[in-house]
């Protein structure tokens, strides 16, 4: 399973670190043009298909289609107000005003934008960075070491993914606010710190990546349970440990439901409320209407997580197909 | 020691998710009332919810939007899958990345861009409105506004379900394509019958959580309700009705009550998915 995973991610991204995929010589560079002169001779089969204009303009359908509100989203953010009304929605007005956008954005009401950038990092960094400790410790529990209740942990962890997570919102809000915690950032970072997939995802991982005779062998060495963990596991979970890292990041960074029911102080607003809330200003009878800021202040906030996430896109694939091969 | 590993997960997973549940569970068998305060009334909060007409009119057109949004969503993020795992479209690691794209744009700001696209004040509506002198049907009227809600959630999650099945495709053996093709098997035989059963699995796991997100469907309509305040209702979904009943109405008991039928009616959904997805293959 994860061996095929992880030759998929590589042969997709060619990188120059990872490890040659067997039967792909490491190729010096003066044999590259013999290689392509063979492929030409090939007949064209599934296997060495031809490239086909007609299906990538079809295909470039459904690409217009995912790229065109982020286009809009950028061309919009360098208007001003008076140029996001009387311009054309999908092209530049005659000013050019991202920058000015970007300084009032950031600078608007004292600058609650910054504050509520800086509370969507924490969320993050807490909540993630903790639902991505808390999955590799369990992960790598479930699938190397034989415990009581091992099989009730697993079987209620996974029925757990099904339970829809805005159903236990309002009684979660209830027992957090019984125990004073609502409208602190506790509310909003311990309930992301349980990620049933991500746990899902590191026992498929550990299972594979982690063989049980180095860790046999370094217990008979006398190391003790967190050294050999420390030493020998953690370094072959990096790749699994990444992949969940990213998805946690990117479900927090994108969470709205859990802070809007838990969260009514607008100092501890993450990005996302914030937002929500401007908009609400803007679409109310009296509320200053500052649309300019929406549109800059959401292209601010997806630029960080759309940089991650491109950064590191091989991660992404690979635990899509650990996910989807489960069994 | 295992537990030593899978305690700090299963601790904190009781506390924010067995704990609720039983808690929801606890505060549906009692009724707050202004005079007489808190009383046990055992199942009477179920007997109303299960024949409360907003609650049934809103699971109604939840059904309705995922038999028409899923379909649609998972048929273009299969054909997008198909066409970049074939080899012949030129550009294929632009294209994944590109319809993947939208995965990483949260809730609200996807919804605010499409929101703002659809209205007639800066969007493209009122932009080709004006350009052509017609008028649009607006996307943000009672009528349409469920439709629009379904372009929103696809836009979303169209490159995450093509990612799962290309992912899938990715590690289907291509000797069995060469086998097929031996046996003079066309491209769009291969498709049906070599490399769809093969990806049956992922295609079952994307059904049934599309399902659950359709069931769950509450971000994309709170957001834009700001936009379209009189054609998105308090009760337009189980989720936005459970939310104005426990923060509107400080209902709790009975939004509790609604929550946990709403979650058992979706367990049992995406289990007979399950089930079928499965006895097939």
């Amino acid at each position: 399973m994860t061996t095929s995973m992880t030759t998929a991610a590589a042969e997709s991204t060619p990188d120059p670190h990872e490890p040659r995929a067997a039967g792909t010589p490491a190729a010096p560079h003066r044999a590259r043009p013999a290689a392509t002169r063979d492929r030409k001779r090939l007949p064209h089969t599934p296997l060495n298909p031809r490239r086909s204009v007609p299906l990538t303009l079809l295909t470039g359908l459904v690409l217009v289609y995912t790229l065109l509100p982020l286009a809009w989203l950028v061309i919009n953010a360098t208007k001003s107000q008076r140029g996001l009304l009387d311009s054309f929605g999908l092209w530049f007005a005659d000013d050019f005003n991202l920058w000015d956008n970007i300084t009032r954005t950031l600078t608007y009401d004292d600058g609650v934008f910054v504050r509520w950038l800086l509370n969507t990092l924490l969320y993050v960094a807490a909540g993630a960075g903790g639902a991505t400790v808390l999955a590799v410790l369990g992960g790598y529990a479930l699938a190397k070491y034989d415990f009581p209740g091992r099989k009730a942990v697993f079987a209620v962890v996974i029925g757990a993914v099904a339970v829809p997570g805005t159903a236990l919102a309002v009684p979660t809000f209830l027992m957090f606010s019984n125990m004073g915690l609502t409208n602190t950032p506790w509310a909003v970072i311990i309930p992301s710190l349980i990620s049933p997939f991500g746990l899902y995802l590191m026992w498929v991982f550990a299972a594979e990546a982690v063989p049980t005779e180095l860790l046999e062998a370094a217990r008979i060495d006398g190391s003790g349970e967190l050294r050999t963990f420390f030493t020998i596991a953690l370094p072959l979970l990096v790749p699994g440990t990444v992949t969940v890292l990213l998805f946690s990041m990117v479900a927090t960074w994108n969470n709205y439901f859990l802070p809007l029911i838990m969260i009514k102080d607008p100092d501890w607003y993450p990005l996302t409320l914030g937002l929500n809330a401007w908009n609400a200003q803007a679409q109310t009878a009296g509320g200053e209407a500052v649309f300019d800021l929406i549109v800059t202040g959401s292209l601010l906030t997806i630029v960080p997580i759309v940089a991650v996430f491109l950064l590191l896109q091989r991660y992404w694939q690979s635990g899509l197909a650990a996910g989807s091969v489960k069994e | 020691m295992g537990w030593g590993f899978a305690g700090p997960f299963v601790a904190v997973f009781g506390l924010v998710f067995l704990a609720p549940i039983g808690y929801a569970g606890y505060l549906s068998l009692f009724q707050d009332r202004l005079i007489g305060g808190t009383s046990f009334v055992g199942l009477d909060n179920y007997g109303e919810a299960l024949t409360d007409p907003r609650f049934w009119d809103g699971l109604m057109r939840v059904g309705l939007f995922l038999l028409v949004q899923v379909p649609v969503m998972l048929g273009i993020a299969l054909l997008a899958a198909l066409a970049i795992d074939s080899g012949r479209l030129y550009g294929k690691t632009f294209f994944r990345v590109s319809i993947f794209l939208p995965y990483a744009v949260p809730a609200v700001v996807a919804s605010l861009i499409w929101g703002f696209m659809y209205g007639n004040q800066f969007g493209l509506v009122g932009n080709i409105n004006d350009a052509f002198g017609v008028t649009l049907p607006d996307p943000l009227s009672p009528s349409l506004v469920l439709a629009s809600i379904g372009n929103i959630v696809t836009w979303e999650f169209v490159g995450y379900n093509m990612l799962i099945f290309y992912s899938a495709l990715k590690v289907v053996p291509r000797s069995l394509y060469e086998a097929a093709a031996i046996d003079g098997a066309g491209e769009w035989r291969i498709v049906t019958s070599v490399k769809l059963p093969a990806i049956r699995s992922a295609l079952v796991i994307a059904t049934i959580f599309s399902i659950i997100g359709s069931f769950q469907l509450f971000n994309e309509p709170s957001i834009l309700q700001k936009l379209a305040p009189n054609a998105i209702t308090n009760d337009l979904t189980p989720n936005l009705y459970t939310y104005s009943l426990s923060f509107s109405g400080q209902q709790h008991n009975y939004a509790a009550t609604v929550a946990i039928v709403m979650g058992v009616i979706t367990a049992i959904i995406a289990y007979a998915v399950q089930l079928r997805g499965m006895r097939k293959g």
